[in-house]
């Protein structure tokens, strides 16, 4: 399995399920101790909980390129960091009331659950059992992932598909669901591979630089972080084919409809102020001089009641945007064309624009 | 007669010859200790260049070709890796460990209250130094000091909440701070634990022998991996909704009595092998139990079994690494979690980082061994054979 918080570039694929074979015994003995705890920990009111110390308990990973990494001076930043800025600015409208907790992918689900976090903010694949058995609830897709390819287009001239990859040794860490979904892809297809497994990601990356397999297969993400220390980064590209679904994106504990609430609708806000071209820098501007639209959503609707009824404050938008802009400054400062790892917008971009996220209406 | 009339005596000892030929000088330094057999020569030669083949490219790699200054990933990076290097450049990125140096020795312990662990840490010093001096007077009140009153000290100073101390969260910590940590609090309790359980072990009361023996077998029978992952995983789950037990704290009680199970059988060896003559003088002075292992036993034992004592210690210090499995930053967690920072993601960040860590790592070790070696040698009171 990948060791979380020890792999730098990692993309965090034990988020699907970490110990293959432990999986069906832990989720087990979790599933048991969840019933008996969600009643009690989500019955007092995670949105109470959370004004009364003052601050969001916020699970982040222990380190991913782009989405949760500690900088320089050692302060949190990333794609799911700024997620939970923008929830402490929802609740407090100020962003440095979070703190966070750096999980592994083995201990996050009890840290949820235990709560130990009061929302787990932490590239977590959303899947049916993890909403029923373990107890959760998903609130929002934040980003859209999946597992892709990637080649040295030196060594494989000419291939531009997975499809065309039969026989070639593919680089994968093992015990992940990344190998399992390799092997159903090659099987699905009818093609011969040869998988070379390493145990800890640096490995993988060491071995792929330096030759010992043609293909590397892990989230796209991931793959776009991992360019970041090839050695002739140029020379490799990612295949389009993207041969799982890894819907990534906030959890919080099943039974408090409320929290989720919060929780999902700070997601549509950040979503729907990129729709409506709010940003950082003009929020101010926009809520004067706004449309309709801008002003129902940034709470200067005569006796709204959106925030409130939320319970919020009625400018919560505006404290969101103010804090950490919208959608799209998120993805760009972090992961996107402003941050060294330039994944492109892809499925990520907004409805209109042919992507997946689509905001449901705040009105 | 006077001696001094024997003119053909000598008055005074003639100036000591040069060794032969061939016994002195470079060449026959050379023949002794590197090439006195076949063999020797075989292993010298490899030897020599095994060191060629490492060390000018490692010395080029970390020094000379190295990067040493620089804001983010551009320096360490080639052009085409979106740097500034040129094609096929490859050395150390020292602006990286440069920049993350704070973050590798306190992790994220907050800017303004980190003098508090650098005066621990002076603190720290100023006691150990005299301690570990054998001419360093006032012995027992410097012990005192060092394991009863600086971990209060130390508690008060890094936890806060105290005497307008802002209170920081153990979660905050990281870096060289925990292994030190960790590392402290594991040899000071597992010394005296190890020392008690192995009296235990060999008691001839059945019941504290067979407590001894089950709490030694059973903490040594499980990897620490596995009580540290139950603490971190498990634990939070019996415990009443909204209880935090300590991170810090469940890796520090596990350390610690991992250690003092390790502890324990090594000086029971060390018992073992004091003759039961020493028991018996013991017995025949009147001695009670307390005295005899006190005065007699315990200081022949421990002074045999001190490389035993000091290798656990080592691989105490090197087994808080485990920690990261928990969501904790010790130094090796540290540098490894900045790997994922993507302002100095760069094909050279990682070696760079594990050559530091690995150099910090060895630079507590190295001080360990020799210190050992040092009271090896001071204690020696002629049982060598």
């Amino acid at each position: 399995m990948r060791s979380q918080g020890t792999t730098g570039l990692a993309p965090d694929n034990n988020r699907r399920k970490g110990f293959v074979g432990m999986k069906n015994v832990l989720t087990g003995m979790l599933g048991v101790a969840a019933l008996a705890l969600t009643a009690s920990v989500a019955s007092a009111g995670t949105l109470d909980d959370v004004k009364a110390k003052g601050f969001v308990q916020c699970g982040v990973n222990t380190g991913l390129a782009g989405f949760a990494a500690p900088n320089d001076k050692g302060e949190w930043s990333g794609f799911d960091v700024d997620y939970c800025k923008a929830l402490a600015a929802a609740i407090f409208g100020d962003a440095s009331k979070v703190k966070y907790t750096p999980t592994t992918a083995k201990e996050r689900f009890t840290a949820l659950q235990s709560g130990e976090v009061d929302v787990l903010i932490r590239n977590t694949t959303q899947t049916l059992s993890r909403d029923t058995a373990l107890g959760f609830d998903f609130a929002g897709v934040n980003y859209y992932d999946g597992q892709g390819f990637m080649i040295n287009a030196k060594h494989l001239a000419g291939v531009n598909s997975a499809l065309q990859l039969s026989g070639a040794s593919v680089c994968v860490q093992t015990g992940t669901t990344t190998e399992l979904n390799l092997a159903d892809f090659f099987k699905a297809n009818k093609m011969e591979y040869n998988p070379v497994v390493f145990e800890k990601l640096e490995e993988v990356n060491a071995a792929y630089d330096s030759g010992r397999c043609d293909v590397y297969t892990t989230d796209q993400s991931g793959l776009y972080a991992i360019r970041l220390t090839l050695a002739s980064p140029d020379d490799h590209v990612v295949l389009p084919e993207i041969i799982s679904k890894e819907p990534l994106g906030p959890v919080v504990r099943q039974g408090d409809s409320q929290w989720a609430d919060i929780v999902k609708w700070t997601h549509y806000a950040l979503l729907t102020a990129e729709e409506l071209g709010i940003t950082q820098a003009n929020v101010e501007e926009m809520k004067a001089s706004g449309g309709p639209a801008v002003k129902r959503v940034l709470g200067e609707e005569p006796d709204t009641k959106l925030g409130t009824d939320l319970g919020l404050t009625n400018d919560w938008v505006v404290n969101i945007i103010k804090a950490v802009g919208n959608y799209g400054e998120i993805f760009e400062r972090n992961v996107g064309a402003g941050s060294p790892l330039k994944i492109a917008r892809g499925i990520n971009a907004q409805w209109t624009k042919g992507g997946l996220q689509y905001a449901l209406p705040i009105r | 007669m006077a001696v001094g009339d024997l003119s053909y005596v000598r008055t005074e000892m003639s100036p000591a010859e040069k060794p032969p030929r061939g016994e002195h000088g470079l060449a026959a330094w050379l023949k002794k200790n590197l090439f006195a057999s076949p063999g020797d020569s075989i292993l010298t030669v490899v030897g020599l260049l095994l060191v060629a083949a490492i060390l000018p490219p490692f010395v080029r790699w970390a020094f000379l070709d190295a990067a040493w200054v620089g804001a983010d990933r551009s320096v360490c990076s080639t052009v085409v890796q979106g740097g500034i290097q040129p094609e096929g450049w490859s050395g150390a990125c020292w602006p990286f460990v440069k920049a993350k140096f704070e973050l590798f020795m306190f992790g994220r312990y907050p800017i303004d209250e980190r003098w508090r662990v650098i005066l621990v840490g002076i603190l720290f010093v100023a006691l150990l130094v005299p301690l570990l001096m054998p001419r360093a007077p006032r012995k027992g009140l410097n012990a005192l000091l060092f394991f009863i009153v600086f971990p209060v000290v130390a508690f008060v100073l890094l936890v806060g909440g105290w005497f307008g101390l802002e209170h920081v969260e153990t979660s905050l910590w990281g870096g060289l701070l925990v292994t030190l940590v960790i590392s402290y609090v594991g040899i000071s309790v597992s010394l005296p634990l190890g020392v008690l359980l192995a009296l235990g072990r060999r008691s001839k009361l059945p019941v504290l022998k067979m407590l001894s023996v089950i709490f030694i077998e059973a903490v040594r029978g499980v990897p620490l991996v596995t009580v540290l992952f139950m603490a971190s995983v498990m634990l939070p789950l019996f415990l009443p909704p909204g209880t935090t037990f300590d991170k810090l704290l469940r890796a520090l009680i596990g350390v610690a009595l991992f250690a003092s199970a390790y502890m324990a059988e090594v000086i029971r060896g060390g018992l073992q092998a004091i003759p039961k003559g020493q028991y018996e003088g013991a017995d025949s002075l009147g001695l009670g139990y307390w005295q005899k292992m006190g005065l007699i036993i315990l200081p022949q034992a421990l002074k045999l079994v001190i490389p035993g004592i000091v290798n656990t210690f080592i691989g105490l210090f090197k087994d808080t690494s485990l920690v990261s499995i928990i969501g904790m930053f010790d130094l090796l967690g540290i540098v490894r979690q900045a790997f994922s920072d993507t302002n100095w993601a760069s094909p050279q960040t990682p070696m760079t980082g594990l050559v530091f860590a690995g150099f910090i790592f060895w630079i507590f070790c190295f001080g360990m061994s020799r210190y050992s070696i040092y009271t090896e040698k001071r204690l020696d009171t002629g049982h060598r054979k």
